[in-house]
């Protein structure tokens, strides 16, 4: 399910952890070249979060046994 | 005063007098029966209580009616004097000061609620869910018509518009309205899945206006909500029970906008400013990492392998001169103390003695030194001399001490 991915939250301590990391610590090359492919997965994984959003204003209309029924809500 | 015979215009001016003089500042509480606002900007009240009715007015009071939004049926207060109009024999209470009845009831009211959850730890800090950083559905519970949703919408259409929002029409003001906030609250935490966070909003208004915000179950039910949830309701100077009790407190409608937008913003530069780390660091690293490596593929170890194996010679044949030298050193000085112990010895060697013309007597079948006259005569004794032994008998023996002889 899509609602099961990690959330943008956790991907971003995770990112900061790992630019510090890559700052602050003398690593062997294997492990900067992991922290920085995994760095690199993150922020296309949070820039992509911070694009990827649908506009859409509802408003609702009636809640049937069904499901909640909507209707775009104009805004003047 | 019997015989005399009053005129009407008489009698109204003292009851003008009597009335005027005994009620002349007051306040009286009362229910609005029905009210005129007229175009003049008067307004034209018929006042009540269970049994009685009475004219009111406010002069030039269009403005402050409207302002307390009263209508018919509004329970109020008013501070006045009864003024009467001779000409038509009435008498009304001309209103100087008009408020709505309760509102010092509904501050206690209010003062209650909040002392009672905040007991309960309805309002713990520890107990508040974090606002996610980057909603992406936002559930709205407002009033669909209301200032609140406009102003929200106005701010996300300015600065990000490209967002989910899903309204929950709610009457937001008058009896009953905290009912449809409860619905909403309860209608997006059974949506699924639901969104990110909630915002429970309207305009400023007066405290009577504001008072569904503070109702205790309202209250509750944001308690118990799964989904965060902003309380933006009213102005900045405003404060109810939900500000209380929602995950997060913002002081208008914009605000609340302008959180979830500010936020998106600041993440964008975030996001930018770490990726310009990342490949910093990796590029920085790269780059040392190829300058040690060509410093290291430079050294002489590379071009000219022998040379190390000459420096190991060399430095072997170093080693070998330090030890042989060391050890020469060493028996040079072991070999000049053995001497020096020799000598000692020769000086403390008792035959040494004898060299001196000395001798030592021992018994010859004992071996015992003899060093007392008393001796048996005819003891064989052997003197020991630097030059060999002698075979004596003792003769006698005599004590006496030598240095007195």
């Amino acid at each position: 399910m899509a609602e099961k991915e990690m959330s943008f939250e956790k991907a971003l301590e995770r990112l900061e952890a790992i630019v510090n990391t890559m700052e602050n610590k003398k690593l062997p090359l294997d492990d900067m070249i992991k922290n920085y492919e995994e760095g690199k997965k993150l922020t296309d994984f949070c820039s992509k979060k911070l694009t990827d959003f649908e506009k859409k204003i509802e408003i609702l209309v009636k809640e049937t046994d069904k499901g909640p029924v909507w209707s775009e809500f104009k805004n003047n | 005063m019997q015989d005399r015979i009053w005129k009407i215009s008489e009698v109204n001016s003292v009851i003008k007098e009597v009335l005027e003089g005994a009620l002349s500042s007051f306040w009286i509480e009362a229910e609005i029966g029905t009210m005129t606002v007229h175009s003049s900007g008067h307004v034209y009240l018929v006042l009540k209580d269970e049994s009685s009715q009475m004219k009111a007015v406010v002069w030039k009071g269009a403005r402050l009616i409207q302002n307390l939004k009263l209508a018919t049926g509004s329970k109020i207060e008013a501070f006045g004097a009864i003024t009467v109009y001779e000409p038509r024999g009435e008498y009304q209470f001309t209103i100087r000061d008009i408020r709505p009845l309760g509102l010092g009831d509904l501050q206690r009211k209010f003062e209650e609620i909040k002392k009672r959850l905040l007991e309960e730890g309805l309002f713990d800090s520890s107990r508040k869910k974090k606002i996610p950083l980057l909603p992406k559905r936002i559930g709205v519970i407002t009033s669909p018509t209301g200032a609140a949703i406009q102003d929200f919408l106005n701010i996300i259409n300015r600065r990000f518009p490209n967002i989910h929002i899903q309204i929950y029409p709610a009457s937001v003001q008058g009896a009953g309205a905290e009912k449809d906030l409860i619905k909403g609250i309860q209608f997006f935490n059974r949506l699924s899945p639901p969104p990110d966070v909630l915002v429970l909003t309207r305009g400023g208004g007066s405290m009577e206006d504001l008072w569904p915000f503070n109702n205790e179950a309202l209250a509750r039910e944001i308690f118990a909500s799964l989904i965060p949830t902003i309380s933006a309701v009213g102005h900045e100077i405003d404060f109810t029970i939900c500000d209380f009790v929602a995950d997060l407190r913002v002081p208008t409608p914009s605000s609340a906008a302008e959180l979830v937008v500010a936020k998106q913003d600041e993440l964008t530069e975030k996001i930018n400013n770490l990726m310009a780390k990342l490949n910093s660091s990796i590029n920085i690293f790269i780059e040392k990492t190829k300058r040690h490596f060509e410093r290291l593929s430079g050294s002489y170890v590379f071009k000219d392998p022998l040379r190390m194996i000459f420096e190991r010679v060399q430095t072997v044949d170093e080693f070998k001169t330090r030890i042989s030298h060391a050890v020469e050193l060493r028996i040079e000085k072991e070999s000049s103390g053995l001497e020096r112990l020799k000598a000692k010895l020769q000086t403390l060697n008792p035959l040494n003695v004898l060299n001196r013309g000395y001798a030592i007597l021992q018994d010859e079948n004992s071996g015992k030194i003899i060093d007392s006259p008393d001796t048996p005569p005819g003891t064989a004794v052997k003197a020991m001399l630097a030059g060999g032994y002698l075979n004596m008998k003792v003769l006698s023996g005599k004590y006496c001490k030598l240095d007195e002889k």
